[in-house]
């Protein structure tokens, strides 16, 4: 197949290569440590075989965090970039790069797999079940998400990175404008990983609709599990439509179909469509459940129930809806005509009034509460104000004849940037610091995560308020370089400004992380917020089947009303049961591994090569068909023991609340 | 408590930000055009409801977090159980809706404005100029007067100019934003729209689409002149001007930067982009500065392959028209 070494490998710019070599250097360091510490073992019965929802949660949460790291790092490059009018930072070529994989690791491998981490860590504790519904495949989900998340990041050193934005469009991102391998990596890394999200959405739908305690009713469940519930719904709607546009996508690139090109007839606008008809939903796949992470550290730190419970189910239900219906305001300006313009900008102003509906009804469940300022619950709290100028910003840019104006502007950038971050960023930020104790069984440190609260949120309006006007003056988006005389200097360097103090403060979120976790109290409560839901009617860090007994609901606030009328919270010994576990399994990772091997191979177009790859997947589905493995059970004197570990400690949650 | 005074200290800078960005001039709310005109009053009317949603929100999210605050003196307070308020829930539910509606009739209003000429010019005889986006250039054809330039476009002032928009490349977004909004030009079709200025004066022109390597290069310069400084420049480009060649045609699509140029014909002789048969004009081979290469494909319809399709692909035959297979406003004339 004739390998061009001498292309294979990114080369020639001082950053990349400052990048390729602390890359090697941290695998080696990794490699070294493990071995040093003998923690090869442990790694992989404890991590990579798990099939336990907590752990996988953790480890989405962590690759999050590291993305996190990656996406921001491409954002202050950017920043760096734009300070001045005519810097020679970065070059053209490599801007366009840098936000390509900011924008598609910031949506696809940040925030997606944060919440979905947060949901796996959470959902089922919530509705009082011992796993989700498929542990295994849940496995694989993850294991296919960092597949796929592994090979994207692999592009700037190795091949060339995608460089036709992260909406990649056509007929820029085919092989007409764009003839190296790089844009492959998009088209196959997200596939991959795509097929991993859309497994996550069937699990969580069976588990929350089958799996739910006795007594909790769907008008019962927490908001997240709700919230979750929908997202999962919007899922499964939309992300098929990304599988097929990334498959045509792969059919041009790769074997020269005509789906989306210039030449035989191929239509650009078709791609426009397919990905904004995932692409919006997907926003709302990662809003949905960070307003349920919202809903409950409001509630649970206002010391009240959530506000108008029922007509905020009804609003996320209006919200997945309305999602599917408004994809043509990305593209107003292609000419589509007043009448369909009319009808997609009417649907996307509609959508403020579910939002409003949800941030009234916050605001009236802190309204006579008792609001503690707990770093979860400043975080929600600024997330009000901030959430609020993303969506007035975006009701202006639904109006089809005004978005003439803003679109493809920095003050869509800046309307984005207030609505993911606040919506999404400061979401999991207040999910962390409340869950933080469910995962690891201390709490982060208070002290630390107001300086990083202040610091970031003090950074980020510096950061993106500036762009709005940058955009009412005409700056267009993605533009690596501006004159002198355009008179942005001084709003780009304002907003690069903040973007170190933003940057700061997720310094001190690091370092949070690590001070908790070597020197925070363990000795704390498995209820540390005196919180409303099931979570925390069982140990913290919960014990890995969950409930020794599963938890009777009698009502909304189940753990709240437990607490309250002083009943189920204690374990009779007569109660205690062999409990079922499913057994963990190497194969997802075995086939991550695969996935990552054909992929490989389809980036860099050795057809045959991937080929064989794809039969080991295959291989890999068939055994997996045999596999009648029913898990084990754990026999009644461990669950006794580690029953009686956490329930006589101190102050434990016999206490009821007056 | 010191945290809730940040969250005070935090909303008071808000309009300060706001303030010190509106030192910078905002073209967006200087319109130079009738065009323009229509979406800043469309923008403001909406800046006014906008304004008022954040400054209820704002004061009762201030006022709440304000009183209900955790204090050492209400550590015994136990909030009420509390589960909604139909009354408050209708209120918020049905003013949002007003506010919408408020919105849209004049957003639908504008939609539709826009497509037409503007109001009051509609008996001036309007200008027809063919926009060609191409990597990284714009080519303006003035078929009426028969003349073409690259980056750059005068045009007379007081007077409809008919923009038709199209790609020889990529999809592209054509935005003069002192005189109107954008649209997207893309290849094998046609968009249009129309623009005035009502002065004199030099305006910014960009491409607001991302297209590749050279995109933030893409900027063109309109000048609107008066009448009689616009027909004197028509005259003297027919007079000094060169002609341009098809070999030279495709020369100037490939993948470059130019600065202005003038021609006293125009390309629209031997090819309209906005044509959905007419040839491609790719050339893969000059893209290559990226990473690692992978395979191209040979195409039918390219224009290096002068052998195949050699009937002729005027923008005018009756065959075309019976083709256009994508109808409503993308179609090929
Ligand atoms: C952490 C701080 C962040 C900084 C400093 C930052 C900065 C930027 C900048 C400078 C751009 C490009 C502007 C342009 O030239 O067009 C951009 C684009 C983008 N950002 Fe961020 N951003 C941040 C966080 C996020 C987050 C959290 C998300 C999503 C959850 C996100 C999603 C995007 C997307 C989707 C794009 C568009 C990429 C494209 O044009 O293809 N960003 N960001
Ligand atoms: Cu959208």
């Amino acid at each position: 197949m004739g390998i061009k070494w001498d292309e294979f490998f990114i080369t020639g710019d001082p950053l990349i290569l400052g990048a390729q070599i602390s890359i090697a250097l941290t695998m080696i360091g990794i490699v070294f440590g493990l071995t040093y510490l003998k923690k090869w073992n442990w790694l992989w019965t404890e991590w990579i075989t798990t099939v336990d929802h907590k752990r996988i949660g953790i480890m989405y949460i962590i690759s999050a965090v590291l993305m996190f790291f990656r996406g921001g790092v491409d954002g202050l490059l950017m920043k760096a970039q734009t300070s001045r009018p005519e810097m020679e930072f970065l070059s053209s070529q490599h801007y366009n790069e840098i936000f390509t994989t900011h924008g598609v690791i910031m949506i696809l491998f940040m925030a997606m797999p944060f919440l979905i981490g947060l949901m796996n860590v959470v959902v089922p504790l919530q509705i009082g079940a011992r796993d989700v519904a498929f542990p295994q495949l849940n496995a694989l989900s993850f294991w296919l998400f960092f597949s796929g998340a592994m090979l994207f990041n692999i592009s700037f050193v190795i091949g060339g990175s995608p460089d036709a934005g992260w909406t990649s469009y056509f007929p820029l991102a085919g092989k007409e404008f764009s003839p190296s391998i790089a844009n492959n990596y998009y088209a196959i890394a997200l596939q991959i990983a795509g097929i991993g999200t859309l497994m996550t959405g069937i699990n969580f739908i069976v588990t929350i609709l089958k799996m739910r305690t006795k007594g909790m009713t769907l008008m019962r469940m927490p908001m997240f599990t709700w919230t979750t519930l929908i997202t999962s719904v919007i899922i499964i709607a939309a992300f098929p439509i990304f599988t097929v546009a990334l498959a045509l996508m792969t059919f041009d690139r790769l074997f020269g179909t005509h789906f989306f090109t210039v030449s035989g007839g191929g239509m650009d606008m078709l791609w426009a469509n397919l990905f904004w008809l995932w692409g919006h939903p997907e926003v709302y796949i990662v809003a949905l459940p960070a307003f349920g992470i919202f809903s409950e550290v409001i509630a649970t730190f206002s010391r009240k129930s959530l506000f108008g419970y029922k007509s905020m189910v009804y609003a996320i239900v209006g919200i997945a809806l309305l999602s599917m219906l408004v994809w043509v305001h990305h593209f107003y300006t292609m000419g589509s005509g007043p009448a369909v313009n009319s009808f997609f900008s009417i649907t996307t102003m509609l959508i403020a009034v579910p939002t409003g509906i949800k941030m009234f009804n916050w605001l009236f469940t802190m309204r006579k509460g008792r609001i503690k300022m707990t770093t979860a619950m400043l975080w929600s709290l600024a997330f009000v104000p901030c959430f609020t100028i993303g969506g007035v910003t975006g009701v202006m840019l639904a109006m089809g004849a005004a978005d003439y104006q803003y679109h493809n502007t920095l003050f869509l950038v800046a309307h984005f940037h207030y609505v993911l971050i606040p919506g999404v960023v400061f979401a999991v930020f207040a999910g962390l610091y409340y869950w933080w104790p469910k995962m690891f069984g201390h709490l982060l440190n208070e002290k630390l995560g107001k300086w990083h609260f202040w610091l970031f949120v003090i950074g980020f309006n510096v950061t993106f308020m500036p762009m709005f006007f940058l955009g009412l003056s005409g700056a267009a988006r993605r533009t690596y370089t501006f004159s002198a005389e355009s008179g942005f200097a001084p709003l780009f360097l304002l907003s690069a400004m903040g973007s170190i103090v933003l940057a700061a403060g997720f310094a001190v979120f690091c370092y949070n992380i690590y001070w908790s976790l070597r020197y925070a109290d363990r000795n704390i409560s498995s209820d540390p917020w005196d919180a409303r839901t099931l979570e925390w009617a069982t140990a913290t860090p919960v014990q890995h089947y969950n409930f020794a007994k599963l938890p009777e609901v009698k009502s909304l606030d189940a753990f709240w009303f437990m607490k309250k009328n002083n009943e189920g919270l204690t374990l009779k010994d007569s109660e205690i049961e062999e409990i079922h576990m499913p057994s963990n399994s190497g194969q997802p990772f075995i086939m991550c591994v695969l996935f990552g091997i054909s992929g490989f191979f389809l980036v860099f177009e050795w057809s045959i090569a991937a080929a064989v790859a794809a039969l080991g997947i295959f291989a890999g589905l068939i055994y997996r068909s045999f596999d009648y493995n029913d898990g084990y059970h754990i026999p009644v004197d461990e669950v006794r023991e580690t029953e009686l570990s956490w329930r006589n400690k101190k102050g434990e949650a016999h206490k009821h609340v007056s | 408590m010191k945290s809730t005074r940040f969250v005070v200290l935090i909303i008071a800078l808000i309009p300060m930000i706001f303030l010190t960005g509106c030192e910078t001039n905002m073209v967006v709310f200087e319109p130079q055009g009738p065009v323009a005109r229509t979406i800043t009053d469309l923008i403001n009317w909406s800046l006014a409801w906008m304004l008022l949603v954040v400054v209820v929100v704002f004061s009762l999210f201030g006022y709440i977090v304000w009183k209900y605050r955790e204090r050492p003196d209400n550590m015994d307070y136990e909030p009420p159980e509390e589960h909604g308020s139909t009354v408050l829930e209708i209120i918020w539910t049905a003013i949002p809706i007003l506010i919408v509606i408020a919105l849209t009739i004049p957003t639908v209003q504008a939609l539709y404005d826009l497509e037409e000429v503007p109001e009051g010019y509609e008996d001036k005889e309007p200008i027809t100029i063919h926009v060609t986006a191409a990597d990284w250039k714009w080519i303006f054809s003035y078929p009426e007067q028969g003349i073409e330039t690259v980056n750059y476009a005068n045009i007379p002032e007081d007077t409809p100019i008919h923009f038709k928009l199209t790609s020889a490349s990529t999809m592209q977004s054509f935005w003069i934003p002192a005189l109107g909004g954008q649209k997207y030009a893309m290849a094998k079709m046609e968009t249009e729209m129309y623009l005035v200025a009502d002065n004199p004066g030099s305006y910014v022109g960009k491409n607001s689409n991302f297209n590749g390597r050279g995109y933030a290069g893409m900027e063109f310069e309109v000048l609107a002149q008066t009448h009689e400084d616009f027909n004197q420049w028509i005259t003297d480009v027919k007079e000094t001007a060169p002609e341009l060649t098809e070999e030279e045609y495709e020369e100037l699509l490939k993948p470059t930067h130019l600065g202005r140029l003038t021609y006293a014909n125009t390309h629209l002789e031997w090819v309209d982009h906005a044509n959905m048969h007419s040839k491609t004009y790719t050339n893969p081979e000059l893209y290559r500065y990226h990473g690692y290469q992978g395979k191209t494909f040979e195409e039918e319809d390219n224009y290096r392959n002068k052998e195949t399709n050699l009937e002729h692909n005027g923008h005018h035959s009756d065959e075309d028209d019976e083709h256009e297979g994508h109808g409503g406003e993308h179609d090929g004339h």
